[in-house]
């Protein structure tokens, strides 16, 4: 019975543990109030020509996009963030260090000196920083394009910081990893004579679901085995993740095109591994007059590529939207300059944050559907020399 | 529109890149040994149990029906030979009393055919006998007539009267 409480309170906690440590070992910080006021008001002369308009599309696309540190809440140099690590190879190598040494910089006004080589840091991408700042205290070669906005010219260092979608990734991984393996000891403790209780109740008809109706009915009964851990990871990092991104403060990790990039890569390689030889067929071969060949197997050929890159967009233009219209939303808030437009404005961020909570599990399920369908065309049996065979006996 | 910004947006770098297809792999190589093939194992077990305990209740209660349906099979054939032996029985009835008719109509009538003789017989010896008797009586007449004057005619008379009336007929 005392072991049984153990590790209840166990399996509670270890969650909240990693969550402290995480916390403890990030220390947060806060950028000393009276840190060089004159640059603040250069970055603010360099963002907005009109002092008093807030951009509210800059800042709708800030919060979509990735950043080097986990901003919790504040501005500029004021803001409360949890430092995670910079990962830069440079020309010497590995450079490692806190994103709190850019002091919540990303105007590319601070410079970061490390390993012989200096890093600044520009609407969140790390350029190697000028000798000499230029006019607004930037240490950037700064070019307008034909809009008139301005580009920093420097080189980049490859980044592998650790930044806040790559911190919800291996967080929400821990989170998979500790959730799932609790309910396999379940299994294993319970054995499969009782029905199942908690978490595993929950969950059990979510794994048998990705399992039958995604796998099975659109693999195949005798082949659909082998990717079903495939299958079921991808839903649960996804779902995990677009349920996360709801939350204000989180990443919005299923909604950076990185993140989607990656795992629309790995259904292209799968699905190309597992195709057969009727899959090349139709490809090369196209069941048409040799005539349409030019037109046709180019066609077939780029549905190689535009199918996983179609998974790409969806899932990456699904999560962005919704969370750009939330922030704009609100933003109405802050681009009318009154307290009177909030309820009008909570109201429908409400009502699109409860779709939100919707498009979460249906893009999940949708981005695995589709997986598992790639893979299962690339499996099918080719039909076309029987029908063709019939045809000749009629 | 801040064409820019909205560039970045769709730009992948290459941290998240590398991170993500690591974190990935990793997920899916852990998950698939310690989460994923337990879980789906007992799922499948357990299905496996539920459809072998259907199965098996299926066939308990097959079993039960061809039970039933021999009971009645043997039900209907003892039924069957109940009837049989009631009908052989009343055969049997019939035929021994039948038998027991004919024997006795045969005895009856042996019996009788036996009375028929013996009458027969008696009545021939009594018309031996009488005709002994007669012969007897005529002699005896003779004799006496022999023996009385037959010169007159009230003699013979007188004589006939006398033997007649020594004469007892029975």
């Amino acid at each position: 019975m005392a072991s049984k409480i153990n590790t209840f309170t166990r399996n509670k906690i270890v969650p909240f543990l990693f969550f402290a440590l995480f916390l403890s070992f990030s220390n947060f910080i806060k950028a000393s109030d009276g840190h060089e006021p004159e640059n603040h008001d250069n970055h603010v002369a360099v963002d907005t020509t009109k002092k008093k308009k807030v951009d509210m599309a800059a800042i709708a696309i800030e919060h979509v996009l990735d950043s080097h540190s986990w901003h919790l809440w504040g501005d500029h140099h004021d803001a409360t963030v949890i430092p995670l690590p910079v990962i830069l190879k440079g020309n010497n190598g590995f450079s490692f260090f806190s994103s709190s040494k850019f002091e919540n910089d990303v105007h590319g006004t601070h410079v970061v000196e490390i390993n012989g080589e200096r890093f600044v840091n520009f609407e969140e991408d790390i350029y190697y920083a000028s000798e000499t700042p230029n006019a607004h205290g930037q240490y950037l070669e700064m070019h307008a394009d034909a809009k008139g906005k301005m580009h920093p010219t420097n080189a980049k260092p490859l980044d592998f910081s650790i930044t806040k979608c790559t911190a919800q990734l291996l967080l929400s991984a821990l989170v998979l990893i500790l959730l799932f393996t609790s309910i396999a000891r379940a299994y294993k403790k319970t054995g499969v004579t009782s029905a199942p209780k908690g978490k595993q109740s929950f969950l059990e008809p979510l794994i048998v679901f990705v399992r039958d109706e995604i796998a099975k009915s659109n693999i195949g009964p005798e082949k659909y085995e082998k990717y079903v851990p495939y299958l079921l990871t991808v839903f649960f990092l996804i779902l995990i993740n677009n349920i996360l991104g709801l939350i204000p403060i989180s990443a919005n990790l299923t909604g950076n095109i990185a993140f989607t990039f990656v795992l629309a890569v790995i259904t292209f390689i799968v699905t190309t591994i597992s195709a057969n030889k009727a899959y090349w067929g139709h490809i090369f071969l196209p069941p048409a007059p040799v005539a349409l060949y030019p037109i046709l197997i180019p066609l077939e050929f780029l549905g190689i590529f535009t199918k996983p890159f179609a998974l790409m967009i969806r899932l990456f233009a699904n999560m962005t939207a919704g969370h750009i219209i939330v922030i704009s939303l609100v933003g109405l808030i802050f681009a009318f300059e009154s307290y009177f437009i909030s309820p009008v404005a909570v109201g429908f961020a409400l009502f699109i944050d409860i779709l939100e909570c919707l498009v979460a599990l249906l893009q999940a399920y949708i981005f695995t559907l589709l997986t598992a369908l790639f893979i299962g065309s690339a499996m099918v049996e080719h039909h076309h020399e029987e029908h063709s065979e019939e045809a000749a006996h009629h | 529109m801040n064409l820019f910004i909205l560039g970045s947006l769709i730009t992948p770098g290459i941290g998240l890149i590398f991170w993500t297809s690591v974190v990935f792999l990793l997920l899916v190589g852990i998950l698939g040994k310690f989460a994923w093939k337990p879980i789906l194992n007992a799922i499948k077990t357990r299905e496996k149990n539920i459809s072998d305990a259907l199965a098996s209740a299926e066939s308990a209660l097959n079993d039960m029906r061809e039970l039933k349906s021999n009971n009645e099979k043997i039900l209907a054939q003892a039924r069957e030979e109940r009837d049989a032996l009631m009908k052989e029985a009343r055969e049997a009835k019939e035929s021994i009393i039948a038998e027991a008719k004919t024997k006795a109509t045969k005895e009856s009538e042996r019996i009788l055919a036996s009375a028929r003789e013996q009458i027969n017989n008696e009545k021939n010896a009594a018309i031996t006998d009488l005709k002994n008797q007669v012969a007897t009586l005529s002699i005896d007449i003779a004799e006496k007539i022999l023996k009385s004057d037959l010169s007159s005619d009230e003699k013979q008379k007188a004589l006939v009267n006398n033997l007649m009336k020594d004469v007892n007929l029975n």
